[in-house]
């Protein structure tokens, strides 16, 4: 089950992203870490002990939201805006 | 007029705003940097897009005050420049680096305010790194900013004001609320009688709120300890020691936080002198009554200067942006001035109400388990700390650090820099303020490579 349950602002426009190669919808208005934890339950893997997280603080401070682009871009999903066409991943920690 | 750069206001929260508004309404023209992309700070943070709820469902009896900020601020766009979705990272011989817009760009200031704010202030407690659980000022933005609940079920642990006023707005928000266990015994509570006199209708407010969640069924505990979050993957549960019993209850989302903690990294990093705070039990940066810092020419305004909520932050901040007018002999009104400071030192003696209705358990960090992480960027845990500190004979936090790792991982100590030292304290039989304070770096959060590479190529090519 998905980590957070919309309340709000559930019939604006659908974003298209891909995460872990699977096709998603979020919604206008979706941070990358809305929009990736109303479909799953993880972010990332932490680096030493790949240890599943999903953020903390949610204002840009803790830096525990930190997902990768395929491209390999980095980005702090709390206070990223969803783009649509964002391919993310999040597996990519545990599978290395 | 001549070529004096313009003053740097840091932060587009309460203080930072009202700070603008008071030197642009005598011609400055300010540079406001803030990392959001539109006003209002953590507490009257804005939607992305606006959605279906009023602002009164958003802001509840703050909505004026939030309202009223916004368009302030909005009304000021012709008379300050303003940097939304901008980080300031460095500060060096007066000028800031700030990385917008995918650059880094230089700017020399004439005159700085500081009002950067505050992030929930916490202790590592087992299963707080799990996927669900949140600050409680995490727990409050999904919901108000992202229109988001953490969870179907959801506890609420910790202390301070935003543990009632968060749980109240789940509950209100339609989510079920499992419990709100608070770690201060209910006697602490009493304490808020005295704040009857001096702040009301707070008082009166939160006495509703939270007897609403008991009219609800909420369970509220107080005086809990040895709190554990259970889960493997994310949070399924949540166990608690309460007098002398043990406790437990299944639940899949969990909001934590002590109170909040001052963002000081840029008040370090421009020269200000620290001293230790005992009732926020951290090191701030000196200032006097108008926002002086102990730096010419640096003001320090809102909750990135003393924790002491938003009414206060516009308040200071206006009274921070009056100290530099009067600094540079331009019209500073001095009848408003003092009548800020009344009131401050109003918010000061109600500040210590609260902290006596809602203390902060640094007794927690002597039980802290070894297994526990303390550090979750580095995932260092307390064992890691006693044993760098018992090896290293250490009683300094910076050196702890340079043994340990803890507080040199992405977040630069801002989640584990207050545990390390009251570990630290408590391992070494030392006072918290005989431990050090940790030393801030540039870049004070994570920027791109490419944008600090670019910084040094200028610089070597000039």
């Amino acid at each position: 089950m998905p980590l957070l349950h919309r309340i709000a602002r559930k019939d604006h426009p659908a974003i298209a992203f891909t995460l872990d190669g699977a096709a998603c919808e979020g919604r206008e208005g979706d941070t990358l870490l809305t929009a990736i934890l109303s479909q799953a339950e993880i972010l990332r893997f932490s680096e030493f002990s790949a240890s599943p997280r999903a953020g903390f603080c949610q204002m840009g401070a803790c830096q525990d939201c930190w997902v990768v682009l395929e491209g390999g871009e980095r980005l702090r999903a709390c206070s990223t805006v969803l783009v649509a066409g964002m391919r993310i991943v999040t597996a990519k920690a545990r599978a290395a | 007029m001549s070529a004096r750069p313009q003053p740097l206001i840091v932060g587009a929260g309460p203080a930072g705003i009202r700070a603008a508004q008071a030197l642009a309404e005598v011609g400055l023209r300010p540079l406001v940097v803030d990392e959001a992309p539109s006003c209002g700070g953590q507490i009257y943070r804005q939607r992305l897009v606006p959605d279906e709820r009023s602002s009164v469902a958003l802001y509840g009896s703050e909505a004026a005050k939030a309202e009223g900020l916004h368009r302030d601020f909005a009304a000021l766009t012709d008379r300050i420049d303003y940097w939304p979705q901008a980080l300031l990272w460095s500060l060096r011989e007066g000028k800031a680096d700030i990385a917008v817009g995918g650059a880094s760009r230089q700017v020399a200031y004439d005159g700085l305010i500081l009002a950067t704010g505050a992030t929930d202030r916490t202790l590592p407690i087992p299963g707080w790194t799990l996927p669900g659980v949140f600050t409680l000022g995490g727990t409050q933005i999904a919901l108000k900013a992202q229109g988001c609940a953490i969870g179907a079920k959801v506890v609420f642990i910790g202390s301070g004001p935003l543990l009632y006023l968060v749980a109240w707005q789940y509950m209100k928000a339609g989510v079920s609320v499992a419990a709100v266990l608070d770690t201060a015994p209910f006697s602490a509570k009493l304490n808020l009688l005295r704040g009857l006199v001096l702040e009301p209708a707070v008082v009166l407010r939160g006495m509703r709120m939270t007897a609403e969640l008991k009219l609800k069924g909420v369970a509220l505990r107080y005086g809990v300890s040895d709190v554990r979050i259970e889960g493997g993957e994310r949070v399924e549960g949540i166990a608690w020691r309460e007098g002398g019993g043990e406790m437990h209850l299944a639940c899949d989302g969990a909001g934590y936080g002590l109170a909040l903690r001052s963002e000081t990294q840029l008040a370090d990093l421009a020269g200000c002198r620290f001293r230790f705070d005992q009732r926020d039990r951290a090191w701030l940066p000196e200032r006097d009554a108008a926002g002086r810092s102990s730096a010419d020419g640096v003001y320090l305004a809102g909750d990135g200067a003393s924790i002491a909520g938003a009414d206060a932050a516009e308040l200071s901040g206006e009274r921070a942006a009056l100290a530099l007018l009067e600094d540079r002999g331009l019209p500073h009104r001095p009848e408003r001035a003092a009548a800020i400071e009344h009131s401050l030192a109003r918010v000061s003696r109600f500040r210590d109400v609260l902290e006596a209705a809602f203390p902060f358990p640094a007794h927690w960090a002597k039980d802290i388990a070894d297994e526990t992480l303390v550090c979750r960027c580095e995932e260092v845990s307390a064992g890691e700390l006693r044993r760098a500190a018992a090896d290293f004979s250490l009683s300094e936090v910076n050196r702890l650090k340079a043994v340990s790792r803890v507080g040199m991982g992405r977040c630069q100590g801002r989640m584990c820099g207050a545990a390390a030292a009251e570990l630290l304290a408590a391992e070494t039989g030392r006072a918290i303020d005989a431990v050090g304070r940790l030393r801030s770096q540039a870049p004070i959060k994570p920027i791109p490579l490419t944008l600090a590479l670019g910084e040094i190529a200028r610089e070597a090519a000039e």
